[in-house]
């Protein structure tokens, strides 16, 4: 019943043009327009080109879009066309049918990943450890789940005519204020205050983290438990130690 | 067990509005009953309590002995609701491999086709039906999954008349299996050839539970119709009639004695045209029941 009601949930949403290819497509015309030109400049103070910096920033965006989307125009679309209302009357477990529709919003996230990676290692010269690019994509994808509950909330709360409009007020600006576009530090400074109670700048650093730009605000410690040399790190960490005392030590000093 | 739903002394109310007023009924298997009722008595309600989308706010619904969101329950239950949605970019037959995928023994996907009729459709996208195939789309859903139970909500609202026609058809046919089937319409002709059992609602009180034979005889015998420009409300005073509706100058009324009526309307002088005596059937049973 699951896998059926999952491939059922994912040609609901694949055969919508407006929804799959946008999906798809949108983060690579962003990536287009802004980050090839830039690619190859080195962020101030790291070793992260704009190029990466950019693409992590737009694995987070499509991927949050993708869960935003998904849960909340189908849904309010659905309870605007009563499907919601058939479908409780059906035998199917509705913990079967939330299941389906996370799993449908995962695979399109990761059918998102899997279109912009490759698109910013050809067009953008993005080059990462192989670890990096598998640290961004799982970390991007398991930390879009909370904003499922984003957008069965806002599916909820607004109509199906007004969903649409609700999700492109809320999400576009959001994202330009939490630095996904722009680092934060080049932002207003009104914005810049903001930004760190945005889930997407949260949800950001994850992703930032892992291509290494330690510039978005993150001080770095780097416990060298078997005392590697400093440069194999390629980024200069706020403090050094050998253990998980001299952290705490780091974290006592910086209050 | 032969009750397969059961609605025990069950109230609804929506805010202040009391849509269902402690109401007794039950359906037992292999009946064949019809809901009948002005809009707003309360006929959706009931199903929706029975079905389970709804709570009672105060007394039981009960669904196969258990409570009908029991997946057990609804597992034997094919439903058509009034208020209704499909997912517009699926194809008919992959929405009813869908929805047969929910029950533990449904139909062949081809004969839940067939049933509705919609052979010729089974690869459109759902956004492609027409308004009457979308309705027996939503036929083939309440089936495929070979239910003991049918409800059907007003399920011929928005045909016409031939696509009415063959829909009750459709419906006999299944009842014809031995299967439950609780329908709800206002259309008195559906409840009048489909059921055996008509139960009438009006403003959420049960006012009659019988075979429609019996609600019939329940009312004054005859309907009389006729036409009468100059009728004034003391030219019927103390006649014995009942249901007496006026609309423009014509006039229907039922009485049990048709000729005494007629003698004394002529000798009061009422001048009346287009005469017509007929035997009262259950749209007039009906009307006399729900208005007062």
């Amino acid at each position: 019943m699951l896998v059926r009601q999952t491939r059922a949930e994912f040609l609901k949403l694949w055969r919508v043009p407006a929804f799959s290819a946008t999906s798809l497509l949108l983060p690579i015309v962003f990536y287009a327009f802004i980050g090839i030109g830039q690619a190859s400049q080195v962020l101030q103070g790291t070793h992260v080109t704009f190029g990466a910096y950019f693409l992590a920033s737009m694995s987070v965006y499509s991927v949050a879009n993708v869960m935003i989307f998904s849960f909340g125009i189908s849904v309010a679309t659905e309870r605007g066309m009563k499907t919601d209302l058939l479908m409780r009357a059906t035998p199917l477990p509705p913990l079967v049918y939330l299941l389906s529709r996370c799993i449908t919003a995962i695979v399109f996230a990761a059918l998102t990943l899997a279109v912009l990676f490759p698109f910013a290692y050809i067009a953008g010269g993005v080059r990462l450890e192989a670890e990096q690019w598998f640290t961004l994509a799982y970390r991007v994808l398991l930390g879009s789940i909370p904003f499922i509950a984003l957008g069965f909330a806002i599916g909820y709360l607004s109509g199906p005519n007004s969903a649409v409009a609700v999700i492109n007020l809320i999400y576009l600006p959001t994202a330009f204020a939490s630095g996904l576009f722009f680092p934060k530090q080049l932002l207003p400074q009104i914005i810049q205050n903001v930004s760190p109670y945005l889930p997407l700048y949260r949800f950001g650093q994850l992703g930032w983290d892992a291509v290494g730009a330690k510039w978005f605000g993150y001080p770095t410690f780097w416990v060298n438990r078997v005392h590697i040399a400093a440069e194999e790190l390629g980024t200069v960490p706020e403090g050094v130690g050998k253990d998980l005392n001299d952290l705490a030590t780091f974290v006592q000093a910086r209050r | 067990m032969t009750t397969a739903a059961q609605l025990i002394d069950a109230t609804k109310k929506y805010g202040s509005v009391e849509a269902l007023k402690g109401v007794s009924l039950d359906i037992e298997l292999g009946d064949v009953v019809a809901m009948l009722g002005p809009n707003g008595a309360g006929k959706t309600t009931s199903i929706s309590l029975l079905l389970g989308l709804r709570k009672p706010t105060s007394g039981k619904a009960v669904l196969f002995g258990m409570d009908p969101t029991n997946v057990s329950a609804r597992s034997r239950v094919g439903v058509m609701l009034q208020e209704s949605g499909v997912p517009q970019m699926l194809k008919v037959s992959e929405i009813v491999d869908l929805f047969r995928s929910y029950y533990p023994d449904p139909l062949p996907r081809e004969r839940a086709i067939a049933m509705a009729g919609l052979e010729e459709k089974a690869n459109s996208l759902v956004k492609e039906l027409s308004g009457g195939q979308r309705q027996r789309l939503y036929f083939a859903l309440a089936v495929c999954g070979n239910p003991d139970v049918l409800f059907l909500d007003e399920p011929t609202v928005g045909m016409d008349v031939e696509g009415r026609r063959s829909f009750i058809e459709r419906i006999a046919e299944f009842a014809h299996l031995g299967k439950t089937v609780v329908l709800t319409t206002h259309y008195l002709e559906e409840a009048d050839q489909l059921a055996r059992r008509v139960i009438v609602i009006d403003r959420g009180v049960v006012i009659a539970d019988a075979p429609p034979a019996e609600i019939k005889s329940r009312v004054a015998g005859k309907r009389v119709r006729f036409v009468a420009p100059a009728l004034g409300e003391k030219d019927l005073e103390g006649l014995p009639v009942s249901a007496v509706t006026i609309k423009d100058h014509s006039v229907q009324l039922l009485t049990n004695q048709p000729e005494a009526v007629l003698r004394e309307l002529f000798q009061r002088g009422v001048q009346i045209a287009e005469l017509e005596v007929s035997g009262a059937d259950l749209e007039d049973a009906f009307i006399a029941l729900t208005t007062h």
